[in-house]
């Protein structure tokens, strides 16, 4: 028989890969049903809902402020957020004044847990990429803030901090100074950092162009956040639709330009400064006073809807109740951001190679906890 | 020939008999548990050496400072069960971990420890002996991962053959400009040339750093680990073995460390000669530096993709060395 056709004398053939639930850089359980040829990917297929708890369904049966916990294991690097979220969109709900002192602490604890999400980002997003060091140098000033919130709630991850009409304890004696000494140690780490792995030739090969996806596309996936903005979309909760006391800092909102994972690295380092400015000036203006508004022991929410969302670490976080007017919620939706800002995964991992895999996943920055609920 | 004990170590210099058979015997076993023990402190040196990149203390609960870590590991690795899957196809699984190991003891007889080569083979053609012994190591890591059936595994193999085959041609073409100054692909006439003039990594500057990051590339470290990059293969090639094959494998590794620092120091750097220490001890120090040179790149680089690595070593690498070799002859053409 002759053989005419290149493809009859070399077979070959797709092969489907399963990368995760346990897999080192999916960051948690979350599968990819990936349909490889070579090192090219065809297809790929998030599959999600393995950290699924039912957090909405369980939160049906639950006093608002027992919800609060619940909120803590969503996206379980950045609780204080989470916290905030729900207990936001409440007060909204009841028409509570906050206590001054207590909008300043929730956003000096809201901003550094958005450092400490970020420092995460850092050091895994480097750890993907196969870098080890960047991961421990993060996780040292993370531990700084960690063991400072545990000062201030007595806990590490799970604060249960927030409470609905403020926050549940004033800042222990020190606590301020210790967080403006963190602040200005911090701002020469982040020197560190830049100089380090910011303008490292592998690194930039490796970020450069790659994942890329416009505006339309990220608004078209109802991405947020960093994700969102690093198309150049000016999106940002906390000066667009103004929450808290973001009004009265001086801070800026980084935008990036091309989309790729290089901008979405880029955002999130230039937001870690940010935040450390925000959070200097609070420390700045923060005066004595109560930190817990009175409110009804038992909060009944009026029947209605109530929607409410902040800008999470990951993009906007928002919780959405419908009450019947019982201290229950008929039904809590939670807007994750994780979750919808993983739904372009098909699209641009599509005829990427398999190490770009990663870095794409990386950049995403999602959260399992989150990405299931 | 007869029985004479006093030309025992000088089997090297003269034609086989007995009393040389015995030594190179000897030899053998000695430079065999020389390495072990090498590989096994070069472990401790890593574990060490990266740990105060990052802040850490190290392994420091195992003897004093740690120093007897390595041993209990291996000794871990040692009395763990041995697991065949059953998938696998079991012969060829078996023997990958020999095929990648015995080259990488074999590519060691010829590296001029010092100045009177005790245990090391006086070969005349050193430098070709190394390259294509070397070569035969990236059988045993294909046949690894394509025997465990496992795709990760599969992934990882292809990955490093492809990657090792690309890196032996430069890193051939870099050694070739050593070879063309020293007029010889004897190793220990390459040390004996540079003793008398410069050290070659200052006429071969180029060659040098091809010589390098070729070399990385071939013993799979950072920044050009992809074969066993964790984050995207989990473990590579490896995937499927636990408990002594996989020792073999991490051996492997490190003994390549050492030879590839060895071959570095005997090409580039003068080998054994240096001023006031002991040759032995300039050898080890060229060596140490090396390796240490590794971990240090180990801590601080992210990893490369596969298609930026395979045009860098084709478009980058091999031009360079290329020219390098060029200028080298035309050199030596007109001087």
């Amino acid at each position: 028989m002759a053989l005419t056709d290149e493809t009859d004398v070399v077979r070959t053939e797709e092969m489907l890969l399963n990368v995760g639930p346990q897999h080192p850089s999916t960051h948690g359980v979350f599968r990819m049903v990936v349909k490889i040829s070579g090192e090219t990917i065809l297809e790929a297929e998030p599959v999600i809902g393995y950290l699924h708890r039912g957090t909405e369904k369980l939160a049906e049966n639950l006093q608002y402020t027992q919800i609060i916990p619940y909120t803590d294991r969503l996206d379980y690097v950045s609780a204080m957020l989470n916290n905030y979220s729900l207990v936001h969109t409440v007060e909204e709900a009841l028409g509570i004044a906050i206590p001054d002192r207590a909008e300043y602490i929730r956003v000096i604890t809201m901003e550094l847990n958005r450092l400490a999400s970020h420092l995460i980002f850092f050091g895994t997003y480097l750890l993907d990429l196969g870098a080890m060091t960047p991961f421990l140098y993060a996780f040292e000033e993370r531990e700084k803030i960690i063991d400072m919130f545990n000062e201030l709630c007595g806990a590490r991850i799970t604060f249960n901090y927030m409470r609905i009409g403020g926050v549940k304890y004033d800042t222990p004696p020190g606590w301020l100074e210790q967080v403006d000494a963190f602040v200005k140690r911090m701002k020469g780490e982040m020197v560190k950092y830049r100089n380090l792995v910011t303008g490292n030739e592998i690194f930039l090969a490796r970020v450069r162009g790659v994942g890329k996806y416009t505006t339309e596309q990220a608004l078209g996936h109802g991405m947020s956040g960093i994700n969102l903005r690093c198309t150049g979309y000016n999106w940002d909760l906390r000066k667009k639709k103004p929450y808290s006391i973001y009004d009265r800092f001086d801070w800026e909102v980084p935008l990036g330009k091309n989309g790729d994972c290089w901008d979405r690295y880029i955002l999130h380092m230039e937001e870690m400064e940010q935040s450390l400015r925000i959070v200097e000036q609070a420390l700045q203006q923060i005066q004595p006073g109560p930190v817990l508004a009175k409110v009804p022991k038992l909060i009944r929410v009026p029947a209605g809807e109530y929607y409410s969302g902040i800008e999470g670490t990951r993009g906007e976080l928002g919780f959405y109740i419908v009450s019947d007017g019982k201290d229950k919620p008929y039904r809590l939706k939670i807007r994750r951001p994780s979750f919808e800002n993983l739904q372009i995964l098909p699209i641009i991992l599509k005829g990427v190679p398999v190490g770009d895999m990663v870095a794409i996943l990386g950049s995403i920055d999602p959260v399992l906890g989150e990405v299931g609920a | 020939m007869t029985w004479t004990w006093s030309n025992v170590w000088h089997w090297a210099a003269h034609p086989l008999s007995w009393p040389g058979f015995v030594g190179m015997l000897v030899g053998a076993v000695l430079v065999l548990l020389l390495a072990l023990l090498v590989v096994m402190y070069s472990i401790y040196w890593q574990r060490k050496f990266i740990g105060w990149i990052q802040w850490r203390i190290g392994p420091n609960r195992v003897g004093p400072w740690g120093l007897f870590q390595t041993v209990a590991d291996v000794l871990k690795l040692l009395i763990k069960e041995d697991v065949i899957p059953t998938g696998v196809d079991r012969t060829l699984f078996l023997i990958a971990p020999i095929f990648a190991f015995v080259p990488a003891f074999l590519v060691l007889s010829i590296i001029p420890f010092s100045a009177h080569h005790v245990f090391t083979a006086n070969l005349g053609i050193g430098v070709l002996f190394y390259v294509a012994v070397s070569a035969i190591t990236i059988h045993g890591v294909m046949l690894g991962g394509w025997s465990s059936n496992n795709k990760w595994g599969l992934i990882g193999g292809m990955r490093s053959a492809a990657q090792m085959l690309s890196y032996e041609v430069p890193l051939g073409m870099s050694i070739v400009g050593v070879v063309l100054m020293a007029g010889t692909l004897n190793l220990n006439d390459i040390v004996a040339a540079q003793a008398h003039t410069l050290w070659y990594v200052i006429p071969q500057i180029v060659g040098f750093v091809v010589f390098i990051i070729a070399g990385t590339a071939e013993m799979n470290r950072t920044p050009f680990d992809l074969p066993e990059a964790e984050s995207e293969l989990v473990a590579g090639y490896h995937v499927e073995y636990s408990g002594f094959r996989f020792a073999f494998f991490m051996l492997t590794e490190y003994v390549y460390l050492l030879a590839m620092g060895g071959l570095m120091a005997t090409l580039f750097l003068g080998g054994w000669t240096g001023p006031f220490l002991p040759g032995w001890l300039w050898f080890a120090i060229k060596v140490f530096a090396f390796i240490t040179f590794q971990f240090w790149l180990q801590a601080t680089m992210p990893r490369m993709r596969q298609d930026q690595l395979m045009s860098f070593s084709w478009k980058v690498l091999l031009p360079l060395a290329m020219a390098n070799l060029v200028i080298t002859a035309v050199v030596k053409a007109l001087v």
